[in-house]
C-alpha cells in the first residue's frame, strides 16, 4: 500500500473571528484528482491557499509529500484559477514560461518543455500571439500549461472552468481528464458544479458552508477514461444525488 | 493610412480658415497676423529664434523626465513599504492641490533665474499625474498574479519586474502624457515669471513691441515642442505596451 501524498487531518483556519474551513481530513494519493465541491463561503478557495502554502493554518495537520514522491513548497505547485489571470504584454509561450523564469529553470528546456505542453493543451500554433488574442476557453488552456511548465507534483484548481460557457466547460472537462492522465499529476480541484466534481474526481470532498466544514469523502468509482454518456449512468447519479443531499438540497 | 490623410486635411483646413479670416475680415497685423506674416517672423535675427527654442525645450525636457524618474521610483517605494504609502500618500494628495503656478515667484527666490528653475516649475506640475497614475496601476495588480508569483517564492523584485512594473505601463503612460502637457505649461510659465531666455521671454519682449506675428510664431514653436514630446512618449508606448493594454 503506497504512502498517500497529501494527507490533512482536522485542518482549521480562522480569518479573526471567522471560520473559515474546520474538521479537513482527507487523504490523496499521488496521481489522484480530487474534486473540492461545496456553495460559496465553504472554505475550498482557503483550502488550495494553505495547500499552495499561501496562507497558514491554525489548527490540524496537512502533510504534502511521500517518501516515493517527495515534495518542495516552492518548485512543486502548480496554480490555475478561475481567470486565466495571462499577462497581457507577453505571448503565449513568453506566459506559459513565467513559473520556469521565477524559478531560474534552463531556459533552453523549459523552452521546449513549453512547446510540448502547448500541444498537450491543444495550442500548437499559438506560441507566438498576445492572450488577446485567444478565446476564454484557449487562454485557460495556456493558463494550465503554465501551471504545469516547472513540473510541479501537484497542481491546485480553483475553479478553473467557472467563467466559460457551458458548453467549452464540457469540452474542457474531457480535455482536463487527457491532460490529468498524460501528465500524471495530483490535482486538487475546486468546484460547485456538483456533476462537474463527479464527472473529473476520483475521489469527491463536499464542504458545507455555515459551519464552514468538511461533509463527505469519498471515491468515485466510474471507469476511466471518462466519457460524456457517463453522465447518463445511473451510478452517475447516484453520486450527484449524495453530494446533493449533503449540501441540503434534496 | 486613411485617418492620417483626414487629419492632415483638418489641420490644413485651419491654416485656410485662418488664412481667409485675417484676409476677407480685414484684421489688423497687431490683433491678427495671417499665416504668411506669422511665418515671416522668422526672419528677424535679433528673436534668436534657436536660441530660445533651444532653452525652453531644455526646460520641459529635463523637468519632464525628472518627474517621470521621480514619480516612478516614488510609486515602487510605496508599494513596497505600506506604511511609507499610508504616511506620504495623503500628503502628496495635499501637495498636488497647491497651484504650482503660485509656487513660481518662491522658486525665483530659491534658485534665482534661468533653466534651472524653470525645469523645476516643468518638474513640479508633472511629478504628481506620473506618481499617482503609477501608483495605481502599480496597485491594479491582480491578487491571484501575487499568490501565484508567492506559491512559486519568488522575490519581490521579480515580482515587480515581471508582473507589476510591466501591468501598470498602461497607467504610467496615461500619467505620462497629461504630464507632457504639464510640462510645456510648466516651463513656460516659469518663463513668464522671471527668465531671460527661452520662448516665453521672448514673448513678453515682442509684447512691448506689439510684434503680433512673433507672438504667434513663439506659441507655435512652444505647440510643437509640446507635440515632439508627446509624439515621443506615444512612440514610447507603441514599443512597449501590447496593443490590448493600450489606452486611448
Amino acid at each position: 500500500m503506497p504512502e498517500p501524498f497529501l494527507r490533512l487531518s482536522g485542518v482549521r483556519k480562522h480569518y479573526g473571528e471567522h471560520l473559515a474551513i474546520s474538521d479537513a481530513t482527507f487523504d490523496v494519493m499521488p496521481g489522484e484528482l480530487v474534486s473540492l465541491v461545496g456553495p460559496s463561503g465553504c472554505g475550498k478557495s482557503t483550502l488550495l491557499k494553505v495547500l499552495a502554502g499561501l496562507h497558514p493554518h491554525d489548527g490540524g495537520e496537512v502533510r504534502i509529500g511521500s517518501p516515493t514522491h517527495p515534495f518542495d513548497p516552492a518548485r512543486d505547485v502548480g496554480m490555475v484559477f478561475q481567470a486565466p489571470l495571462l499577462l497581457k504584454w507577453r505571448r503565449i509561450l513568453d506566459n506559459v514560461l513565467l513559473p520556469a523564469e521565477i524559478l531560474g529553470l534552463p531556459m533552453a528546456e523549459a523552452r521546449e518543455r513549453a512547446r510540448g505542453l502547448l500541444g498537450l493543451v491543444g495550442l500548437t500554433g499559438a506560441e507566438e500571439k498576445y492572450p488577446y488574442e485567444l478565446s476564454g476557453g484557449m487562454q485557460q488552456r495556456a493558463a494550465i500549461a503554465r501551471a504545469l511548465v516547472h513540473d510541479p507534483k501537484l497542481v491546485l484548481m480553483d475553479e478553473p472552468f467557472g467563467a466559460l460557457d457551458a458548453l467549452t466547460r464540457e469540452k474542457m472537462n474531457l480535455e482536463l481528464l487527457r491532460i490529468w492522465k498524460e501528465a500524471g499529476k495530483t490535482i486538487v480541484f475546486v468546484t460547485h458544479g456538483i456533476s462537474e466534481a463527479v464527472f473529473l474526481g476520483t475521489r469527491v470532498v463536499v464542504l458545507t458552508a455555515g459551519p464552514a466544514r468538511m461533509a463527505d469523502n469519498f471515491p468515485i468509482e466510474l471507469p476511466h477514461p471518462r466519457t460524456l454518456d457517463m453522465k447518463t449512468h445511473e451510478q452517475f447519479g447516484v453520486y450527484c444525488r449524495r453530494v446533493y443531499r449533503l449540501l441540503g438540497m434534496e | 493610412m486613411k485617418n492620417w490623410l483626414i487629419a492632415i486635411a483638418a489641420h490644413a483646413a485651419l491654416v485656410a480658415a485662418w488664412y481667409l479670416f485675417v484676409k476677407l475680415g480685414d484684421v489688423p497685423r497687431f490683433v491678427m497676423p495671417g499665416p504668411v506674416e506669422t511665418l515671416n517672423a522668422l526672419l528677424e535675427p535679433s528673436y534668436d529664434w534657436w536660441r530660445n527654442i533651444l532653452v525652453t525645450t531644455t526646460e520641459i525636457f529635463a523637468g519632464y523626465f525628472l518627474a517621470l524618474a521621480v514619480g516612478v521610483a516614488l510609486a515602487l517605494v510605496f508599494t513596497w513599504s505600506k506604511a511609507l504609502e499610508a504616511f506620504f500618500m495623503p500628503l502628496l494628495v495635499s501637495l498636488n492641490m497647491i497651484p504650482k503656478v503660485a509656487l513660481g515667484p518662491l522658486i525665483i527666490v530659491w534658485f534665482k533665474y534661468g533653466i534651472l528653475p524653470n525645469s523645476l516649475m516643468a518638474f513640479s506640475i508633472c511629478v504628481f499625474p506620473i506618481l499617482l497614475t503609477t501608483a495605481r496601476g502599480l496597485r491594479e495588480t491582480e491578487p491571484e498574479l501575487l499568490d501565484l508569483v508567492r506559491s512559486l517564492k519568488g522575490s519581490r523584485w521579480q515580482l515587480f519586474t515581471k508582473v507589476q512594473l510591466p501591468g501598470a505601463l498602461p497607467y504610467i503612460f496615461s500619467g505620462m502624457k497629461v504630464g507632457a502637457i504639464l510640462a510645456v505649461a510648466g516651463a513656460v510659465v516659469g518663463e513668464f515669471l522671471g527668465s531671460d531666455k527661452g520662448l516665453g521671454y521672448l514673448m513678453l519682449q515682442v509684447q512691448v513691441t506689439l510684434d503680433t506675428p512673433a507672438m504667434f510664431m513663439a506659441v507655435l514653436m512652444i505647440t510643437l515642442i509640446g507635440m515632439v514630446l508627446y509624439g515621443l512618449v506615444l512612440l514610447l508606448e507603441r514599443l512597449l505596451v501590447v496593443k490590448d493594454a493600450r489606452g486611448a
